[in-house]
């Protein structure tokens, strides 16, 4: 079986269609639910995993088959997912599917109003991208920080570093708007 | 700044993703690699890549001082 892998990613490696189209099968969802976590938009998450895996077709020859594909998919779909935030209106990302789920989150806290956690969505939306990213999958999806680190190409401490920079400016903004968290 | 509850608090704005893939990319993944396989106009950039280095060798060749720092950008 490893056997099997570790030739998959050595035809990959040498431009072999097949090797590709088998590493897309048993990719794509976990690409694909990567993205969904940073974009938090399936349509959009759907064409950010086609155009991560166009950049990983194009890009065969630099893999290193040692590495695994697993961190170097995700790498490449961060900055695919990285790109697309960074083209999009601020706002709009968080507002439409928050504002459905708000009505009855599983755990909310009943001290937290609905507008109030509204108001931090959408204060959220509109960090710098590189910061929300950090913030995204360190604190709302609870990923591994060595993962966040390596899928952003930094440092675990510049991850930590960002969540709190992320934090610190949410918390600003929420004061600016008369809520004390 | 009490880290946790900002953390708490934006765990409850913000809920984490639960969704799954629902349908099978590989379709829309190969319509997006034969887009590509076909330029339109008949043009590719391998002419880019050609001037390219035909505008380097140019360069290198009336200017071998710039060599190095063809080099060291390498």
């Amino acid at each position: 079986m490893q056997n099997e892998l570790s030739d998959v990613l050595n035809l990959f490696r040498l431009g072999d269609a097949d090797a590709f189209e088998m590493l897309f099968h048993e990719h794509q969802r976990a690409v694909y639910v990567w993205i969904l976590r940073i974009v938090r938009n399936p349509a959009a998450a759907e064409d950010l995993t086609i155009e991560s895996f166009w950049r990983i077709h194009r890009a065969y020859a630099r893999f290193e088959p040692e590495r695994g594909f697993d961190g170097w998919a995700r790498r490449i779909a961060t900055r695919a997912a990285l790109d697309w935030l960074r083209t999009q209106k601020q706002e709009n990302e968080l507002s439409s599917e928050v504002c459905a789920e708000l009505a009855a989150p599983a755990e909310a806290d009943p001290a937290v109003s609905a507008e109030i956690r509204l108001k931090i969505a959408q204060a959220f939306g509109r960090l710098p991208p590189k910061l929300r990213i950090a913030a995204t999958l360190a604190v709302i999806e609870e990923q591994p920080q060595k993962d966040v680190a390596a899928s952003l190409g930094i440092s675990v401490a510049a991850v930590k570093l960002r969540v709190y920079r992320a934090l610190r400016l949410l918390r600003k903004e929420l004061e600016r708007q008369g809520i004390t968290p | 700044m009490n880290v946790d509850r900002m953390k708490k608090l934006l765990q409850q704005a913000v809920p984490p993703v639960k969704d799954e893939l629902e349908r099978d990319l590989w379709p829309a993944m190969l319509r997006r690699m034969d887009r590509t396989a076909a330029p339109a106009f008949g043009f590719n950039w391998a002419w880019f890549d050609a001037a390219l280095a035909i505008g380097v060798a140019t360069l290198a060749a009336f200017f071998p001082v710039s060599i190095p720092l063809l080099l060291y950008y390498l």
